[in-house]
């Protein structure tokens, strides 16, 4: 209907008028063009061709050869690559739900309005996201090394120490703390904004009906949080999937040590099929399996946290 | 400050929210004082038990160290080309299209930014193999061209500076520039710049942090030491065998990490701000 409302007023105009948005619109073009340029070249081009690629032999150097499905088919039954996927999943789940489980809370106690303060508790629990991942998982690495300070905190505790650096819980429960300490913050201060996009007259009528604090936690705030809750779980989803640059410094002090068992994610088997190997074929089909499993897990977020909203509301 | 949420607490639950708070600020800085702790005292104070938790005096001698092990001040000083550059640029292209998005009506304009938008989602990774393939055949590898062209303008920020132009400009302002008879760009730079100063402030920081931050995409690409950016080179200290020297890799993390923090605790308040107005709201 705006469509045909549009046109008709496009066809009233004068002549004039029209060139004059013509100009206009040559100007939008204009403003727009280099984003689409970088993208065409950069993003777009690259990604059909990785989609490409995947169906091809190819070590850079020689001609391509075409191979069929051959490349998924071998990284489909390699082993390594599945430990990656597994990793991957365990890091990410250990590395997520506690952190954003803390940094709702974290929000909720800074939104209530007897805490003095919120500025600098903002600041501080954000600065941890201003480091960069290497810094980091250097920082940890000291913390973790063998006889650094989180085994003497276990030890305190009564607890064994751990090998933080080639144990199999130990290197993910190392990576996920490293994602909790630098994520949590960043999350906290976007729970935080949609706390306080919620109106206090809601609460008021709530308590005026006999609400409790825990009542109005279930069916106030947590439906109003909605979208800032799917947000964050959607970028910590996409972004764990793409974890990479953790494993490759915290495990890497021996080069290809990254490799490891332990600690190896989807993208560091990528980027060594790829950069190490030479085997682009194989690294594209992996390429195309990530933004595969993007795509579903980014789905099924989307699936249940409709479905989580829609019992909360009813 | 906001009028009260809920019934007064006791004062049990104020002590617990602030110990819950306290604690968790503690946990988010103290890596960073350690960082320094372990910079400044002898080289095996990170595995000392107990932890040694106080500053010492030998910062200067791990930096050394540092110095001997890698090109610091080049990787620095690289990183600072690098970012700058692409800080720039994002700025000047994001706010244009921003710009274009917001106020200007032309065809497929919805369907173009819903485009723009959906490439946020698309994994970094998916593309890398090819534009590899491509800087190899503009023999842009181990240049900082690699670096720099394809990150001269992003979704995001063309997403950001939308929504921030859209809700603050006016477009009778516009209007009236037109009337006057100014152009395009004059009409951008004069009427639309000051208003968005704020907002290309918060992008600029952004991108900046995140330029300096980046590390695959330089793994990938830089092959010549006196290239590296500073991720690169930090990491590359990791990577000696001699030994674990954690003076000397603290020292130059310190050391990499301290402009970061002084830029961010000076425009904190810009930064989350804009942070939160930006990234949700989708």
């Amino acid at each position: 209907m705006a469509t045909t409302a549009q046109t008709s007023v496009k066809t009233a105009v004068p002549k004039r008028r029209l060139s004059e948005r013509k100009r206009d619109n040559l100007f939008a073009y204009l403003f727009i063009s280099p984003f689409f340029i970088i993208f065409g070249i950069f993003g777009l081009y690259p990604i059909l061709f990785t989609i490409y690629l995947s169906f091809f032999k190819w070590d850079a150097l020689n001609p391509m050869k075409y191979i069929g499905l051959q490349n998924y088919q071998f990284v489909l039954e390699d082993s390594i690559f599945w430990t990656s996927f597994s990793n991957t999943l365990l890091i990410s789940v250990m590395g997520t739900i506690p952190q954003l489980i803390l940094a709702l809370l974290i929000a909720i106690f800074l939104n209530s309005a007897f805490t003095k303060f919120k500025q600098a508790f903002r600041v501080l629990f954000f600065m941890p996201n201003i480091t960069s991942i290497v810094a980091v998982a250097l920082v940890f690495s000291a913390i973790y090394s063998n006889n650094g300070m989180g085994n003497w905190l276990l030890d305190i505790f009564g607890l064994d120490a751990v090998a933080w650096n080639s144990g199999w819980w130990g290197v993910k429960i190392a990576i996920a703390t490293m994602i909790m300490w630098r994520w949590t913050g960043y999350n906290m201060v976007i729970y935080l904004s949609g706390l306080q996009s919620i109106p206090a007259d809601l609460y008021e009528a709530a308590r005026i009906d006999g609400a409790g604090r825990f009542q109005q936690m279930i069916h106030i705030t947590l439906p109003l949080l909605k979208p800032f809750i799917i947000f964050t779980v959607m970028m910590s989803t996409i972004g764990s999937l793409q974890l990479f640059t953790e494993p490759y410094v915290f495990l890497g002090q021996s080069g290809t040590s990254s490799l490891r068992s332990e600690g190896i994610t989807m993208v560091n088997y990528l980027y060594s099929e790829a950069f190490s190997n030479s085997f682009f074929g194989t690294a594209a089909a992996t390429a195309v399996i990530l933004l595969v499993f993007t795509i579903m897990f980014s789905m099924i977020n989307m699936w249940a946290s409709n479905k989580l909203g829609g019992d909360t509301e009813g | 400050m906001k009028a009260k949420i809920g019934d007064q607490p006791s004062s049990f639950t104020t002590i617990f929210y602030y110990l819950f708070l306290g604690i968790g600020a503690i946990i988010s800085v103290f890596p960073f004082y350690w960082m320094f702790v372990i910079a400044s005292n002898e080289r095996g104070a990170a595995s000392h038990i107990p932890p040694i938790i106080t500053i010492g005096n030998q910062f200067i001698n791990n930096f050394n160290r540092a110095l001997e092990k890698t090109e610091f001040w080049t990787a620095f000083g690289n990183s600072l080309f690098v970012s700058t550059l692409v800080t720039a640029s994002v700025v000047i292209f994001c706010s244009l299209a921003g710009y274009a998005f917001a106020k200007y009506n032309f065809k497929y304009k919805n369907f173009l930014f819903f485009f723009v938008l959906g490439t946020l989602f698309v994994p970094q990774q998916l593309s890398v193999l090819p534009t590899y393939v491509i800087m190899a055949k503009l023999q842009w590898i181990d240049t900082y061209k690699a670096l720099i062209v394809p990150a001269m303008v992003n979704a995001f920020g063309i997403f950001w500076m939308r929504q921030y132009i859209s809700s603050s400009v006016h477009s009778e302002l516009l209007e009236a520039g037109k009337i006057d008879g100014a152009g395009h760009f004059r009409i951008f730079r004069t009427i639309v710049l000051p208003i968005i100063t704020p907002s290309i402030a918060t992008l600029g920081i952004f991108t900046y942090l995140n330029t300096w931050n980046d590390f695959f995409w330089p793994l990938v690409v830089l092959k010549d030491k006196s290239h590296y950016t500073i991720q690169i080179a930090l990491q590359q200290l990791f990577t000696t065998r001699d030994g674990l020297d954690f003076g000397m890799i603290m020292s130059a993390t310190f050391m990499a990490t301290l402009p970061l923090l002084i830029v961010f605790l000076l425009f904190s308040r810009w930064f989350i701000a804009g942070l939160t107005s930006g990234a949700v709201k989708s």
